[in-house]
Formats: C-alpha cells, structure tokens, sequence
C-alpha cells in the first residue's frame, strides 16, 4: 500500500473512531461459497477466485460488508459501529483502466433503533471528510420500488418474480410488459398450455429437474394465465416513479404528490422525509443532494432501502465514497435473524488524487 | 524479419485452412514427419507457418508472437477481453461454423427461452437449496450473456469436453456449449433455447494489433492481404 494513502486511509479511521466506532480487521481471503451464493455468478466477473487445496475455493475479498455482517452476527453487541481499513481486489474484465486493488475505509452501523438517524449518521460521517473535495451527492431509495412492486394488485407469484428482478432493470421491464400484456405470451408457452399432454414427445427423463417440477412450473404457468393483466395505469405510476429525479426537496415533493395515486409507497416516502429531516439536523443541505429514485438498482443487489454515492466533476472516475442500507443481507447471511445495516465506503487514493488536482 | 501466420495444427480445421489458402495462392504445408509441428508457406516470400492448437492462436495474437493467426471467433471473445483492441479480423473463411449455445434437456417442455430458464432456475434454487448449474468452457461469454438477458440464480460450472454428458451425469442441469449440427445434443436428449444463441462463430483470419512490424514486413503484409481479399 501506498504511504499517503495508507496514512490517509488511517485518519479516516481515526476519524470513525472518533464517532464511536470499534476498529475491526477482516481476512483478504474469504470462502467463495458464501459469496457465490449471494451474488450469483456475477461476482466471478468482479473478483479473483482461487483454489485452496484444503478450503476449497477462495476468493480476494471483493468488499467488507459481508465479512463484516458475519463478524457481527456471530460475536457483535448490538447496536454496533464497526470502522476498517484495507484492500479490496476487484477484477477488471473491460479496458475501463479501474484499479483492480485499491483501499476502501468503512463505517457500518447495526441499530434497530431509528433507521432514518442511522442512515443520517453514516450519510454525514462519510461525507464531512470529504467537504473540501465539493463532491455531487446521488441518493436514491431500493425501498420505494419494492413498496410500489409490493402494492401491485397482482398475484403473488408475479410480486415474486418482480421483486426477484428489482435489481436488473432489463427482465423488471420485459415482466412488467408481460404482466400488463403489452407483450404477447411467448408462442412456444401458449401452445405447451393449450396442449393435452404437454408431456407429448418429450424427451428421456434425465437431470436433477425431476418431471414433478417441471409438472409444478406448468401448474404455476396455467395458475398465471387466469391471472388479470396489471392495469395500464399500475405500469404508468411504476414508472413515473422510476423517473422521478432533481434536488431532494423537489424529488420529495413529487413523491408526496405520486403517493397520492400510488399509496403503496407512502411508508417508504415517510421514511425518506424523515431521513431528510435527521439530514437537517445533522446540518447537511438538502438542496445539494440529487435524488434519483432508480439509483443503486444496476449495482450490487441486497441494496434495499437509502443508497448514495459521491461523485467527482470527472465522469471517468469512479465514486469516491458509496453506502447504503442492506437489511436484506443481513436476513440472507444471519439465517432468519435480521438486523437493520447501514454503512459506507471511502476510496482514500481518489481523495488524494482529486486533492492533488484541485 | 518475417511475418509470422499462425494456423491450427491438426485435424479438419488444419485441412480447410490449407486449402483455403491455396485457393488464393497460398500453399501452406506441415514440413518434416507427420508428427513434427513445423511447416512452410509458398507463395509469398517473408512469411513464416507456425502450427498451433485453435486454441492458443488467440493469446500469441494477443501478445504479438504471431502476426496473423487463424481461430474461431467464439475463441477470441472468450480468451481475449477488449478484443477488437487487440486483434482485427481480416477475413471470414466460410468454415469451422459453430453456435455457442444454451441448451436444456428435451423433457423440459416448460423451457424454451431464457424467460424460462430464469423463472425455472429461481424455483430450482428454491427447492434444491443451489443454483442451477450450466456446465461450460465459455465461462465469460455465458457469463456476459445472461446478465445482459437478466437471467439469476444460475452458477457455471466448469467442463472441458463431454459437456453434453453433464446434464445426464447429474453435475450440471443445463450446458453451454458449441454445436453446429446440433446431432450430439439431441443425441444426448438436449434441446437449444429459441433465443439461447450465445454467438455464431466461424473460422477467421486476424491480424495482431500488439506488434510492431519492420519496412519490409508491412510490405509482406500488404502484399499477403492483398492476396487473401483479393
């Protein structure tokens, strides 16, 4: 590790400690396993796996949350706030010039007390170092489209299936567009549910998918075709919602005026105004904050509720600082206990970089 | 200096490379016993024949051991990342045609696009407690693929040859593999998604953008890609 970013990553820390954070340490190797069966096959693109004769497949720690989360849950007080310092290995499979190592500092807090404070607390800690650099500030909210997805008037089957796909905009698109029937039914799917035997020429029964399951997903297929199409208006507000963007108050105030229609999502605009007024008192101006309602959807999954990021004049550089709330990992990771998370990282070599430059 | 052709060094590719050459003046030939990998390039002058396994000729392009090399295209975009950074077709030969697809067992009347892959792969995990495994050698194209077709809850797992075994071996639910008649996979009771067609690849001439070539190899080089455009 570089020195000035070694001695800057340690005053970041220093300065989480300060706020009351415990100091924690984390390995650099971390079994695949747990990793691949969060983030799917999408983190082999982005980390370095390895063999290891006796532990099997390992992988150069793409990020500390989970390493973090798991400390916590197997010997974490609550509430806690951890701070780290350390190297992070990122594969790059694109030209992007992206460092591959770099340094992130972390600040993570675990209370189920008030979220909106605790989202405020991390917001304002992460970015007080960073005042100088006059960073633009991006924050969005997971939580607003799974409200709305939540609130459909639809089956529970396509609830799932939507919310399966919150974080891949592509396919929550083509289901959307399915499910309101402005798609028409794959050619191939309308034949299998209007045949007799659908079974008829199929071949040798071979493989783990037993005909049971394949029996089970035509029964489910058939259970959706009876369902009514979402109403064109239901796909109107989901995306007059993913389109809602500008300085916070403005954004605020046009989620208030969409809540009326789309009532389902006046929980998650409560939780924002109120996120927005713990930001206040911790002084931060609101106006210089973007809110953009489809932020933190392409990057990692487990993201669910308030995401940010910091971002430099030069577009080619990657945020500085990034956070967010993921309660979900927890109930993925903690096997039925959940327990609210927030928190962030800074990248100290590009605040060193962006200082030089100014 | 000369200039370096690399071509495959054994089997059908080798033959129609060969004669593909030799239909444009070119008259390439193993040199030595047959067991020897050298060979001989007639024809034109300042060039030089390297034999070498489809699937090595696209990293020695890569590094500019080799300034001209023939392979297919899916070896290319799974070998070399930012690709057309550092090697430029040159020409499609005709041959050497295969899909690299995604194919499923026959039984599952169910699935016939990647719509259905994703939903049945989501009701896999839920009742196996794993992903649903797609056995291939094309880790980063299936990869690139199916995130941009939003397909979750899948992993690849890693087959070197016989993939279309997998899926009755019980290692792997569905495969990713090249095809070009499509005999071996219905031999083996698999089906091709209607809309799993990763890439349709064929044999290419490329040229190394990594090097850097003397007076008198651009001139061969010219002269040589006059020949095989002409």
């Amino acid at each position: 590790m570089d020195r000035a970013i070694r001695s800057r990553a340690e005053a970041l820390k220093t300065h989480f400690e300060t706020a009351g954070a415990q100091a924690i340490e984390t390995s650099i190797l971390q079994p695949a396993e747990v990793l691949l069966d969060l983030y799917g096959e999408d983190i082999r693109a982005r980390a370095y796996v390895t063999q290891d004769p006796l532990r099997g497949e390992q992988m150069l720690r793409p990020d500390f949350t989970v390493p973090v989360v798991q400390m916590h849950m197997a010997h974490g007080a609550e509430p806690a706030r951890y701070t780290y310092a350390g190297e992070v290995f990122r594969r790059q499979e694109q030209a992007t010039g992206r460092a591959s190592e770099y340094v992130q500092v972390g600040y993570e807090v675990f209370d189920r007390a008030n979220p909106a404070a605790a989202d405020a607390e991390v917001f304002s800690l992460i970015s007080a170092p960073l005042a100088a650099l006059r960073l633009r500030a991006v924050m969005g909210d997971v939580g607003l489209l799974i409200a709305a997805v939540d609130g459909l008037a639809t089956s529970e089957a396509r609830k799932n299936a939507l919310r399966r796909h919150i974080w891949r905009p592509k396919r929550f698109r083509a289901l959307l567009e399915r499910y309101s029937g402005t798609s028409p039914i794959p050619e191939t799917r309308a034949a299998l549910l209007a045949s007799a035997d659908p079974f008829a020429g199929a071949g040798l029964e071979i493989g783990l998918r037993s005909r049971t399951e394949i029996k089970d997903r035509i029964e489910a297929l058939r259970e959706d075709q009876k369902a009514a199409p979402l109403a064109g208006q239901d796909v109107v507000q989901i995306n007059r919602l993913l389109s809602i963007k500008g300085r916070l108050p403005h954004a605020l105030a046009a989620l208030g005026e969409l809540s009326r229609e789309l009532t389902a999502i006046k929980p998650a605009v409560a939780q924002i105004q109120e996120r927005a007024q713990a930001m206040v008192s911790r002084n931060i101006n609101l106006d210089e904050i973007e809110f953009e309602a489809g932020y933190g959807r392409s990057s990692m999954e487990y993201y669910d509720g308030f995401v940010f990021g910091l971002y430099s004049d030069d577009a080619k550089l990657p945020p500085v600082a990034t956070g967010g709330r993921y309660d979900a990992l927890t109930r993925v990771l903690g096997q039925g206990v959940e327990i609210p998370a927030v928190g962030g990282v800074i990248r100290p070599e590009l605040v060193i970089a962006l200082e030089a430059k100014a | 200096m000369t200039l370096k052709l690399g071509v495959p060094s054994k089997g059908r590719l080798m033959e129609q490379t060969f004669e593909w050459f030799a239909a444009r003046g070119l008259k390439l030939s193993r040199t030595g016993s047959d067991r020897e990998y050298a060979g001989a390039i007639e024809g034109l002058s300042g060039m030089e024949l390297v034999l070498l396994s489809a699937g090595e000729i696209p990293r020695e392009l890569a590094a500019g051991r080799i300034d001209l090399g023939v392979t297919g295209t899916d070896l290319i975009r799974e070998k070399l990342p930012t690709w057309s950074d550092k090697v430029e077709p040159i020409a499609e030969m005709g041959f050497g045609h295969a899909d690299l697809i995604i194919a499923v067992p026959a039984l599952w009347v169910d699935v016939d696009t990647l719509d259905d892959l994703d939903a049945a792969a989501a009701a896999f995990r839920a009742r196996h407690g794993f992903r649903l495994r797609i056995a291939t050698k094309y880790h980063r194209l299936v990869r690139e693929f199916l995130r941009d077709n939003g397909v979750a809850d899948y992993q690849l797992v890693d087959s070197q040859g016989a993939t279309e075994g997998t899926v009755k071996n019980e290692t792997a639910e569905a495969v990713a593999d090249i095809t070009s008649t499509g005999d071996t996979l219905r031999a083996n009771h698999l089906k091709i998604l209607s809309d799993g067609l990763i890439l349709a690849s064929q044999a290419t001439l490329f040229q190394s953008q990594t090097n850097t070539l003397s007076a008198a190899d651009k001139k061969t080089l010219q002269a040589f890609r006059q020949m095989v455009n002409g």
